[in-house]
């Protein structure tokens, strides 16, 4: 049922990518439980505008849990406290009267701040550039039958294939590490005839990519599987070190 | 008077588009590095165009709002993607796709158009496999299909209730690939301000880059808006927060026809609204029609104490409920057409049957599924859906019927396009749900996805040759032209302008009132009077917004407030391009339903005599009104009648 309840709210706020930034404590009354937590921040945001004082700033786009834009690190936790849900389908529900509220951007050196909570996750994009794909051009290609996969297969790939893109795994790790990210596109295409021509190949420029650009080692720690929103599981991982390890005796 | 030329090939429905091909110019290899496309958008239309024209050895500049190609809007599409493959051997074939697509945007799409559509849906499918899209499979390894609304076949792909997710990250990686090799380059985080005319011609785009707030100016031979639909107009859509109809309305305002902006779907399974602090409303996908039966109380007294919280939909007996869908049409059933359903549910609540603690909601209910299926299936077709309904509403599916309730979903209208997606500005295509040509006044589920690829993977990289083949000898343009300057410097006068009034409105707070006349007034019932107070309503938004908005921030740095302000100076205009657009069409035809305009049973009364035609409206600067330009609509190979699903 709605209830009413007041919240403390202590925000990382920092004006661009050089500046040293620090957190504000806001002070939020007459929230409903049933909105979501983005929608306290709509409401926040409404509020400064109101006192002539700049709104803060997050990403966030579908406020469905789909499209990945929404981060946050909420009291300790990427995308807050409840499991298996994205910060945007979070709701207040889950939190209690008189709470303090910390939030603060993905923590990640591979992950920069822009401004207040929105960080540069271009980084996952270039991971994909150097080999998260497969390489067919359009049109001239065969029935899409032509190839039976198996269900089994075809749902481990799918289940590979939910990751968002947010970045919760490696804001998680405590050593910064993208390897929950590598892997699930890893095995993906590893799993599925149309990806496993290339399967060497992908799983040693992904990785030397994600090495590259300052992302930390796997110590299969889990907490990655743990945060994660559409819970990809760290079995992918193991998929992708023995793809990687065929890779390299390949060498 | 301006004659329309939508440039359809001559020659049988069936034909068109190979004759086409066959005939068309082409640009050779070493031609092709030399000319430069811009594609705005990276949605599934505007990625695989950009991955496709790089393919091809094009120039591409590929821009995008968000911090990825990856978050476009076209993610969020959960049930399916159409083909003609009849994989099931249940009859289908490409002529009945392109038949129930006509039917279903109830007459008022283009013949060639959404023939070349079906006739394009299966190689989309073939592509898609060959990416790695992990499509749901049978145990005996082929492809899996299920239905869809305004079909009776079984013709829709997908991959859990995730499809346009998969689709397209299968676009986002083919478009990766072009990245890696240099023949697309990418810009996130830039928003398109104007469109740049040269001699009557595209040659490229003003752009604020949302880091740093400052304009840039790009040169291309040719532009392709691919920046989706208009739907936040009505602020609670389906649609993303950052979805928004400016690209389109910058066109227009450069001369590009806008058509047919009073087609508005609305799609009628999303959870009911539930308060004003509310930012977005979720869809429920059509999926879940294939096995959820959709109800309402059969008594009054019923539907009272549910919404007064003294019954439960579980304790309201089987004969005491209203399967309104089942009973009204016994063919097609839950599996009605959006618009159908929608209205349906509307008629129901409006008549004192509607459930929730606002009355404006029906049951969607898996309890017979459940008996029938078991709980395994159900989870495993539905699993994730009913998962964010939880999540979002904090009641279990499995357990008492999910409440659903009509919502602004997808546009059908959009920027006009020819036969080869270029716009009334040569130079200038427009792809997806950015243009208007395929779903007539109303889009079938599963359709939308099946649309976006067709244009940027299978229609644009042909059609766009037969522009650019007459490019070859225009070398590239110097940004520093007086049409890029006077273009930049008109962005940043209406950016000063928008700063400088310092009032004291949020942005949201004047879109949530625009949202309101929207739905009240130019929503799923319409008439002269409410479409005329709408457009009074409008003239008052459109001068509070220019006299009081306050923006804070400055106008060089990231400043949210600020993109917002720019998109809703634009909402307010399409919202009242579409109520004067819905004001002239006096008749009801698919999503736009005047009730001046009905059958005795309550369906949308065509007036074919007097409306068949593509409305074009032409903007004739920002105090006068615009033109209104038709496009007849011909049909050579279908017989046109009444919508009948009974």
């Amino acid at each position: 049922m709605e209830k009413i309840i007041n919240i403390t709210l202590k925000i990382w706020r920092q004006k661009g990518p050089q500046t040293k930034g620090g957190f504000e404590t806001y002070q939020l009354n007459g929230v409903s439980t049933e909105s979501s937590f983005l929608e306290m921040l709509d409401i926040l945001n409404e509020k400064l505008i109101s006192e002539k004082q700049e709104p803060v700033v997050f990403d966030h786009d579908c406020r469905e849990g789909i499209c990945g834009m929404c981060s946050l690190y909420i009291n300790g936790h990427p995308h807050g406290p409840d499991e298996d849900v994205t910060t945007c389908q979070l709701h207040m529900r889950k939190f209690k009267d008189g709470q303090t509220i910390t939030i603060e951007p993905w923590r990640s050196r591979a992950f920069p701040v822009i401004k207040d909570l929105m960080v540069d996750r271009g980084a996952y994009d270039k991971i994909i550039q150097a080999g998260g794909f497969v390489s067919v051009n359009t049109g001239g290609i065969p029935d899409a039958n032509a190839i039976p996969i198996s269900k089994e297969k075809a749902d481990e790939a799918m289940d590979a294939a939910s990751c968002i893109g947010c970045g919760a795994c490696a804001a998680a790790c405590k050593n910064g590490s993208a390897m929950l990210f590598v892997a699930a596109k890893v095995s993906q295409l590893a799993l599925l005839p149309q990806g496993k021509i290339e399967a060497a190949r992908r799983a040693k420029a992904m990785v030397a990519k994600m090495d590259e650009l300052g992302f930390g080692n796997c110590t299969n720690t889990g907490a990655c599987e743990a945060e994660c929103p559409k819970n990809i599981s760290i079995s992918h991982i193991a998929r992708l070190n023995r793809e990687f390890l065929v890779a390299k005796l390949q060498d | 008077m301006t004659q329309i030329n939508s440039k359809i090939p001559q020659g049988p429905v069936a034909q068109k588009w190979s004759s086409y091909k066959a005939s068309q110019k082409l640009v050779n290899p070493s031609n092709k590095r030399r000319l430069d496309v811009i594609v705005v958008g990276t949605g599934l239309a505007g990625a695989s165009a950009a991955a496709s024209l790089g393919e091809l050895g094009f120039n591409v500049l590929n821009f995008c709002i968000q911090d990825s190609p990856r978050r476009a809007h076209s993610i969020a599409a959960q049930g399916g993607i159409n083909a003609a493959k009849n994989y099931p051997n249940d009859g289908d074939s490409v002529y009945r796709l392109f038949y129930d697509t006509i039917k279903g945007g109830d007459y008022r799409a283009r013949e060639a158009n959404v023939y070349r559509l079906a006739e394009v849906s299966n190689s989309i499918i073939d592509q898609c496999v060959a990416q790695g899209v992990p499509f749901a499979r049978e145990y005996g390894g082929l492809l899996d299909n299920r239905s869809f609304g305004g079909a009776q076949v079984s013709r829709t792909f997908y991959a859990k209730g995730q499809t346009g997710q998969q689709l397209l990250l299968g676009a986002y990686s083919a478009l990766s690939r072009q990245i890696a090799k240099g023949t697309v380059k990418m810009h996130t985080r830039y928003e398109m301000m104007d469109v740049v005319i040269i001699d009557g011609k595209a040659r490229g785009i003003i752009a604020r880059n949302l880091r740093t707030g400052r304009l840039e100016r790009f040169f291309a031979h040719a532009v392709v808006i691919a920046t989706g639909g208009y739907g936040n107009t009505f602020f609670l859509s389906t649609n993303a927060m950052g979805s928004n109809g400016s690209a389109a309305m910058q066109c227009y305002r450069k001369g590009a026809y806008f058509a047919n902006p009073c087609y508005a779907q609305i799609h009628p399974t999303c959870i009911p609204v539930h308060g004003e602090f509310q930012s977005k409303l979720t869809l429920m996908s059509e999926s879940l029609r294939n096995d959820g039966r959709i109800w309402t109380p059969k008594n009054k007294e019923d539907a009272e104490a549910i919404r007064a919280g003294k019954l439960k939909p579980t304790q309201i007996a089987e004969d005491n409920r209203d399967y309104y869908l089942e009973r009204r049409y016994p063919a097609f059933g839950n599996l009605v057409p959006r618009d159908v359903a929608s209205r349906a549910a509307k008629e129901r609540c409006d008549a004192g049957y509607g459930v929730g603690s606002t009355g404006l909601a029906v049951y969607l209910d898996f309890s017979e599924a459940i008996n029938r299926l078991g709980r395994d299936v159900v989870e495993a077709r539905y699993g994730n859906l009913f998962q964010m309904y939880n999540k979002i509403v904090d009641e279990n599916p499995y357990e008492t019927p999910m409440m659903i309730y009509p919502a602004i979903h997808y546009t059908m209208g959009g920027i006009w396009v020819d036969y080869e997606c270029m716009t009334s500005i040569e130079g200038l295509f427009a792809i997806g749900e950015a243009n208007f040509s395929d779903h007539g006044a109303n889009r079938l589920g599963a359709s939308a996805l099946m649309q976006g690829l067709a244009d940027g993977y299978f229609v644009l990289p042909y059609t766009i040759q037969n522009y650019l083949a007459d490019e070859i000898r225009t070398p590239r343009m110097s940004t520093e032209k007086t049409e890029f300057v006077e273009a930049e410097s008109d962005v940043q006068s209406r950016i000063q302008k928008l700063k400088a009034i310092k009032g004291n409105r949020s942005v949201d707070s004047i879109h949530k009132e625009l949202g309101l006349t929207m739905w009240d007034f130019v929503g799923m019932a319409r008439t002269k009077e409410s479409l005329e107070h709408a457009l009074a309503n409008i003239v008052k938004i459109k001068k509070e917004f220019w006299t009081n908005v306050f923006i804070s921030g400055e106008t060089e740095d990231l400043n949210v407030e600020l993109e917002k302000a720019l998109r809703v100076a634009d909402f307010i205009e399409i919202g009242e391009l579409m109520a004067r657009d819905a004001l002239h069409r006096e008749e009801s035809c698919g999503g736009h339903f005047r009730e001046e305009y009905q059958t005795p049973e309550g369906e949308a009364l065509r007036q074919d005599d007097k409306f068949s035609y593509v409305g074009c409206w032409k903007y004739e600067g920002d105090d006068k009104e615009p033109s209104l330009l038709k496009e007849p609509l011909v049909y050579e190979s279908i017989h046109v009648q009444q919508r009948n699903y009974k």
